[in-house]
């Protein structure tokens, strides 16, 4: 059996509910779904007991009715594992993940900017990326935002100003 | 002692990129740093989902002008996984080139940099002369100094001529003899070990649990580097050695570099050798199927990631960026801990963001002075010894004795 099986074995065999929501994706990529209740023992079961040790990014996603949050980690050996869960946007409120990564906050900053989520437990600081005079409740990841003003110069656009 | 705040950027004269740092100091001594970025934030993942993924290849290469070829590799990468294209292998191989091409160009900018911020500027110059050879090369190979443009999605726009080969081996020789040269310097100047030994430690737990990538981690001996963990491009077939380092400082950060310089020119031998024959790209499709890719990268500077969600048109869904900086900036606070605010610029230096921070310019108006203006300059030095002397630093016994031996 292969390392990834063995990862996505040891996963639902944890936690049954990932039955189906664990996949090899390809080599060295392993990817999981789980409900938001469940996450953060997922999460910590990665991190101390499958050692996947880094965390590489969190990525955001608009998808509709919820905010997805991807949570890419890695370990040694070159394994990836992504473990997503989604929350309604009408409530967009994640908890932190800082007891598990220090090096987390510059990416759960990332996400209450660009996404317009609350982390709850991120200390007062810095935000980031968007300016210190950005109007409140503009999220530019957020499928709706459209940039003010701005000629967006797409294929279309192109072949029309062509014509 | 008082406590004293400075504010380093965003807009400062010494910065070579908007970012703002605010240094807590006690004297010379660093009390506690911490960083606001976010200044060069262009929205370009935002722009990435209005636009082709044709087009988007060629905005993502412009996330950077050193890791140009980083970041489109990555980004194709994603996306031939997603659409499921069988990139020919001798495309790949062209990748590893220009990859391994552009982490010596970059390790040799750094090098002159890290010899500009600790004042042996002669090195600065030697580098920098030396890396015109590989820029050349690039430039004779892509078009381009900096991005290339050579990534297509399914594979790449150039192949590599019979001369082409001749020239790079070419250059390749002569950068490995300087290169040797460099490691010898760096192993024997005894004010170079010095200065830079035991400056902005960052232990090897450190940098584990803080997650540095790259040549920052790998100088805390860290043996992680995606080209041997999670090979991409030809690097499986390459026989790649990771390099690294424990000395855990500024100094180990060079020895990898270096280091890292010479498994570059062993790569690119080894690549040419065995580059096989062959188509160099494949048709991509238009419109790219559902589905969703993570794809790394070891950039000069550490793991670059991009993450790319499709939804079936010829639009990504989602594109995600994260650059090496992201993730060693945060290792510096931890390094400069209880440091000497002159090792400032160089341990920053050190992680490789591409600037240097503190070379002074102060202007000085004087406030007894009726015009406005600057102040002369032996008015400023006798200022400076009336500022001493009233906190209690009196230099006027020590001055007139070497007065007297003059």
């Amino acid at each position: 059996m292969s390392k990834e099986d063995e990862i996505v074995q040891s996963l639902t065999s944890e936690f049954p509910l990932l039955q189906d929501k664990a996949k090899v994706q390809r080599i060295r990529r392993v990817v999981a779904d789980v409900t938001p209740d469940k996450f953060e023992q997922v999460f910590a079961y990665a991190k101390d007991n499958l050692g996947f040790s880094v965390l590489c990014t969190i990525t955001g996603l608009d998808e509709g009715s919820t905010l997805g949050f991807i949570y890419h980690m890695s370990r040694t050996d070159g394994i990836t594992f992504s473990l997503k869960y989604s929350v309604p946007k009408d409530k967009p409120v994640i908890n932190s993940i800082l007891q598990y990564f220090t090096n987390a906050d510059i990416y759960e900053r990332e996400l209450e900017d660009l996404l317009g989520v609350k982390v709850e437990g991120l200390p007062e600081g810095n935000r980031y990326p968007l300016p210190d005079d950005w109007p409140k409740g503009e999220h530019p990841l957020r499928k709706d935002w459209k940039p003010k003003g701005a000629k967006i110069d797409t294929a279309e656009t192109q072949v029309k100003e062509a014509k | 002692m008082r406590k004293v705040v400075i504010p380093i950027g965003p807009q400062h004269p010494a910065l070579k990129e908007p970012e703002s740092f605010s240094v807590t100091l006690s004297g010379e001594r660093i009390m506690a740093f911490s960083a606001r970025l976010g200044y060069n934030h262009r929205g370009i993942e935002k722009a990435c989902e209005e636009r082709t993924y044709l087009q988007d290849v060629y905005l993502i290469e412009r996330i950077c002008g050193i890791c140009s070829h980083t970041h489109s590799t990555c980004f194709v990468q994603a996306v031939e996984e997603i659409a499921g294209l069988q990139v020919p292998k001798r495309a790949l191989y062209i990748r590893s080139i220009i990859g391994e091409l552009e982490r010596i160009h970059s390790h040799l900018l750094w090098l002159g940099v890290a010899g500009h911020e600790v004042g042996f500027d002669t090195l600065l110059m030697y580098t920098w002369r030396d890396r015109e050879v590989v820029m050349d090369i690039l430039a004779e190979l892509t078009g381009n100094r900096v991005n290339y443009g050579i990534n297509l999605i399914g594979g790449v726009k150039r192949d590599l001529e019979k001369q082409h080969i001749t020239d790079i081996l070419k250059s390749v020789d002569i950068l490995e003899e300087r290169t040797k040269y460099y490691i010898q310097v760096c192993k024997e100047e005894s004010t170079l070990i010095q200065r830079l030994s035991g400056v902005g430690v960052l232990s090897h737990n450190d940098a584990l649990s803080l997650g540095a990538v790259g040549p920052t981690a790998r100088a805390s001996d860290v043996a992680r580097d995606t080209r041997a963990d999670d090979p991409y491009a030809a690097y499986d077939e390459l026989d790649f050695k990771i390099v690294t380092d424990d000395h855990n400082d500024v100094y180990g950060r060079t020895l990898v570099r270096l280091g890292e310089l010479m498994e570059s020119y062993r790569l690119i031998r080894t690549a040419i050798k065995n580059l096989p024959e062959g188509l160099i790209s494949v048709k991509a499709p238009r419109k790219i199927p559902v589905g969703e890719a993570f794809s790394r990268y070891e950039a000069p500077r550490g793991e670059d990631v991009h993450y790319v969600k499709s939804n079936g048109t010829d639009k990504p869904e989602r594109v995600k960026v994260r650059a090496p900086t992201l993730a060693n900036v945060q290792t510096v606070a931890k390094m400069l801990e209880d440091g000497q605010l002159a090792d400032l610029p160089i341990v920053i230096a050190a992680i490789d963001p591409c600037f240097s921070c503190t070379d002074r310019l102060i202007s000085v108006n004087s406030s007894k002075s009726e015009t406005l203006g600057s102040m002369k300059w032996e008015d400023l030095r006798l200022y400076g010894i009336e500022w001493h002397r009233s906190k209690g630093m009196d230099f006027s016994a020590i001055n007139k004795k070497l007065a007297e031996r003059l």
